[in-house]
């Protein structure tokens, strides 16, 4: 139990997904705005990305390991991740509309999101066991919602800040994100 | 590598065989028109509308929740596109165009020195802002910031300045500046906006009952602009010519500049630009928004139905107008004598107002040559009544039907219908208000030797005009104050031949604050007269209501009027509106038109299936406290343009026109003289010198 904790921990705060290891930066320079959208992009994200680390974990384990294809990994991982989310979107809007209102927008834009790519990768990578797995996928989404709703709070602030004109908007967001990078720095040698 | 292949195109067919039998089993029935509507959208996801993403807007668009142009990237025609798909009310296809109130200039005071963060929004959390005057522009460039298009830049006077071409009207701008400075409004949206409390509205504006925008006009005509000014009235006022002539204006006694000196002379400067279009001999287009399909008929074409017929044209319905009398224009047309409002020149107006595509017909009276079953079996979906007040009081006192008596408004439209009243050489009228005057300056230039005004109060409680009293004066009207007519005495033939009257004098005042005269017992006095007029106020003639069973719930209140809300003007039955004098009790033409206006817009919420309600913030009939002033620095005493007017030798002659029009110095003088309140934050100091 005690593993999964530090698992959990490292996930989202050590490696975190968004300031550690920089990936899905489009969603988050880009529906990092609004409070409101950062909320419902970090519930997609946890949603998809737990469902895509199992199924992918699924796939890689039974079929590319069984037929020695893990080069094939990156292409049947893209193939297999878009199918999912265009299920599972299908899915919601039939069984759970409330659920579908609330997240069907985000869902599209995670289909290549390269967070959820990159979290589908490091589980193959590390060769997790399938609970561990499915640990770090839910950990790796918490981190990525954890650190765009920070940034989203930020941004909101520095709307009323005086910013030098070369380096608005999205100069000025970047520049935050290296200095949020480096505050999530700190947790570095903690596990 | 057959093996890879094999399980690619297995993973591949699975994927596809779960999504085909999953589109299936999870099929939601969907609104084609949303794919279709997306289809005309951008297609960029921008979130410019403020929905996330284009199918988002799609869905938005689908449910009526947004309009059709809500994409703020695509062009107009795609919003007809979508229009055309929803068929829907294609009116919301107009261009949106944010526009500017403040006109740059100098400053306000400052109240303190700021120095927190470059944003409006901040700084207005600060007080208000860091200004004396708490309604400008802050200038802090938010609506820049916040603008996707580069269509606003601030402007040499530290003013925001928007750039139409560039402007596609997405809202941006207006929904960050804190102080009401940018609107994006359409057309009809520009046309139905009525005051609000928190407005950046010049004393004058908030106290006009049409809310012309009147320093914007001003501005305009010292500008040179004379097109643009005709505009600006015409959103609120369509009859600028009558207008022009005859408002009692009730904007120039809240002038700011009156509290130091004489007012400007607003309604002169209307009257000129509204003279210019007419003399220039060619009309200027007046956009109408496209066709609703709703119908509408408006009954009596005075001032209010013509502004409600003119409004509800403008928003895009079809208009009828039944009308009474032989020719188009109600009180205007037969209540105001040709020599201060020339047929002629309204004939013109009217024309301009029907050249709209306003379908009307004359000598239909209401309860006689139609009734409300039959509109109703034609079809209108809403009902306009502007009767009027036709009817005249009154004096309750012995020989009042004697010949050559007469009663006020009868009498004039009887002169303005071209009839041949006989005039006596000696006539009384009695009464004191704007009817009055327009009998006995009638008389005057009808041949009548002496003429006289018999009124029971003094002349500082005349509800008449002062410029039209002043003008009787001087047309060598004699005034008999103090004085109540007791009986008219009659010759064996029944000719009029005394009017008996009690002297009075003033006691207490009453509830309208006027003191009440009281009666000297035993005052008796016989005037030698052979012709007398009783103008001493009307009533809507509501008699129609008598004559059919629909209109038995139509509320009438004891004035006669039509019971009404006076901030929506509608009546009792859900889908008949009033405004006018039968809303009012008689009133000024500028409050008819206003409250067509008015009527004109809760029609279009009506029709819009919207609740009928006047906004949330509405400022009706009330003045924002902060901006009456009790003294204003700086203002250098200038004497206003003085209006040329016919000598009064040559006037009492004919019919003519008494009021000339300012020429264009004149007129440029007096615009200059407009402190341009509400428009401009004014260093007091700096008035002075710029004078």
């Amino acid at each position: 139990m005690g593993d999964y904790i530090v698992l959990a921990i490292s996930c989202i705060l050590i490696n975190n997904i968004l300031l550690a290891q920089y990936l899905g930066n489009c969603p988050f320079l880009g529906t990092s705005k609004k409070m409101e959208t950062a909320v419902g992009m970090a519930m997609a994200v946890v949603f998809v990305l737990v469902l895509a680390g199992v199924i992918t974990w699924i796939v890689n384990t039974f079929i590319l390991q069984r037929f020695g294809l893990e080069y094939l990994r990156t292409l049947s991982f893209i193939l297999v991740i878009a199918a999912l989310v265009q299920f599972v979107e299908m899915f919601l809007k039939k069984s759970i509309p409330a659920l579908y209102a609330g997240l069907g927008i985000f869902l599209p834009l995670i289909t290549t999101n390269c967070a959820v790519m990159g979290v589908c990768l490091i589980n193959v990578n590390e060769e997790y066991t399938f609970l561990q797995a499915l640990v770090t996928s839910f950990s790796y989404a918490v981190g990525f919602g954890l650190a765009l709703i920070l940034f989203a709070g930020v941004r909101e602030r520095i709307l009323l800040a005086r910013v030098p004109k070369p380096l608005q908007d999205t100069s000025i967001a970047l520049v935050t994100a290296g200095i949020l990078s480096l505050t999530f720095f700190a947790f570095k040698g903690m596990v | 590598m057959i093996e890879a292949i094999l399980v690619m195109f297995g993973i591949g067919a699975a994927c596809g065989l779960t999504l085909s039998v999953a589109s299936k089993v999870f099929y939601v029935y969907e609104d084609p028109r949303i794919a279709e509507v997306e289809w005309h959208m951008a297609g960029a996801n921008c979130g410019g509308c403020g929905y996330a993403g284009c199918s988002a807007a799609a869905v938005a668009v689908v449910e009526g929740k947004a309009p059709p142009s809500a994409c703020v990237i695509t062009d107009t025609e795609s919003a007809i596109n979508i229009a055309a798909i929803m068929g829907v009310d294609p009116g919301s296809a107009e261009a949106l165009i944010s526009s500017n109130t403040c006109l740059g200039g100098n400053r306000a005071d400052d109240k303190y020195h700021y120095m927190g963060v470059n944003s409006c929004q901040a700084l207005d959390a600060f007080y208000g802002g860091k200004r004396v005057c708490s309604i400008g522009c802050l200038g802090l460039g938010d609506c820049i910031k916040a603008c996707n298009f580069d269509a606003i830049a601030i402007g040499p006077n530290g003013y925001p300045v928007v750039d139409e071409n560039k402007c596609v009207g997405c809202g941006a701008c207006e929904k960050v500046c804190p102080k009401n400075i940018l609107t994006v409004r359409t057309m009809s949206q520009r046309l139905l906006h009525f005051n609000e409390e928190d407005d950046a509205l010049a004393p004058c504006r908030q106290t006009c009952p049409a809310e012309i925008d009147i320093p914007l006009y001003i501005s305009q005509i010292k500008d040179g602009d004379y097109e643009g000014a005709v505009h600006t009235i015409r959103e609120r006022n369509p009859l600028l010519l009558s207008c022009g002539r005859v408002c009692p204006h009730p904007c120039e006694s809240y002038c700011r500049r009156s509290i130091e000196d004489e007012p400007v002379s607003i309604n002169q400067l209307k009257r000129f630009v509204a003279d210019l279009e007419m003399n220039s001999g060619k009309r200027l287009p007046i956009p109408c928004a496209p066709d609703t399909g709703k119908r509408i008929a408006v009954v009596g074409g005075g001032p209010a139905g013509l502004s409600c017929a003119y409004f509800l044209r403008r928003l895009g319905h079809e208009v009828t107008i039944y009308e009474a009398m032989p020719e188009m224009g109600g009180i205007i047309r037969y209540g105001i004598p040709e020599y201060r409002l020339p047929q002629k020149v309204l004939a013109w107006e009217i024309e301009g107002i029907l050249n709209l595509g306003i379908e009307h017909h004359t000598n239909m009276r209401l309860g006689v040559d139609f009734d409300l079953d039959s509109l109703i079996t034609k079809g209108f979906d809403a009902i306009f009544l502007g009767v009027g007040a036709w009817n005249d009081y009154n004096l309750k006192i012995e020989g009042e039907d004697l010949k050559g008596s007469f009663k006020g408004i009868d009498f004039l439209s009887r002169v303005a219908s071209g009839e041949k009243v006989p005039i006596g050489r000696r006539a009384a009228v009695i009464g004191g208000g704007n009817s009055a005057i327009d009998c006995v300056r009638t008389l005057v230039r009808l041949g009548a030797k002496e003429v006289y005004i018999v009124y029971r109060r003094t002349r500082k409680e005349m509800p008449a005009n002062e410029v039209e009293i002043v003008a009787a004066e001087h047309e060598g009207i004699k005034f008999h104050f103090l004085a109540a007519p007791v009986s008219v005495v009659g010759d064996d033939n029944g000719n009029v031949t005394h009017l008996e009257y009690l002297k009075m004098e003033l006691g207490e005042p009453d509830a309208s604050g006027r003191r009440r005269p009281v009666t000297i017992e035993g005052s008796e006095t016989l005037m030698e007269i052979d012709m007398l007029i009783t103008a001493i106020g009307q009533t809507p003639d509501v008699s129609f209501t008598q004559k059919e069973r629909r209109l038995e719930d139509l509320e009438i209140t004891r004035w006669k009027t039509i019971d009404n809300n006076p901030e929506t003007l509608q009546s009792s039955i859900p889908y008949i509106f009033t405004g006018g004098d039968s809303a009012t009790g008689p009133s000024l033409v500028v409050t008819a038109i206003g409250g067509g206006r008015r009527a004109a817009a809760s029609i279009h919420q009506y029709l819009s299936g919207e609740p009928v309600e006047p906004p949330e913030k509405s400022l009706f009939q009330k003045h924002i406290k902060e901006s009456i002033f009790d003294s204003v620095d700086g203002v250098k005493k200038t004497p206003r343009a003085e209006m040329p007017e016919l000598e009064v030798k040559e006037r009492i002659k004919s019919m003519d026109e008494v009021d000339l029009v300012l020429d264009e110095k004149d007129a440029i003088y007096e615009s200059k003289r407009c402190l341009s309140c509400c428009r401009l934050c004014y260093n007091r100091d700096e008035i002075a010198q710029s004078n």
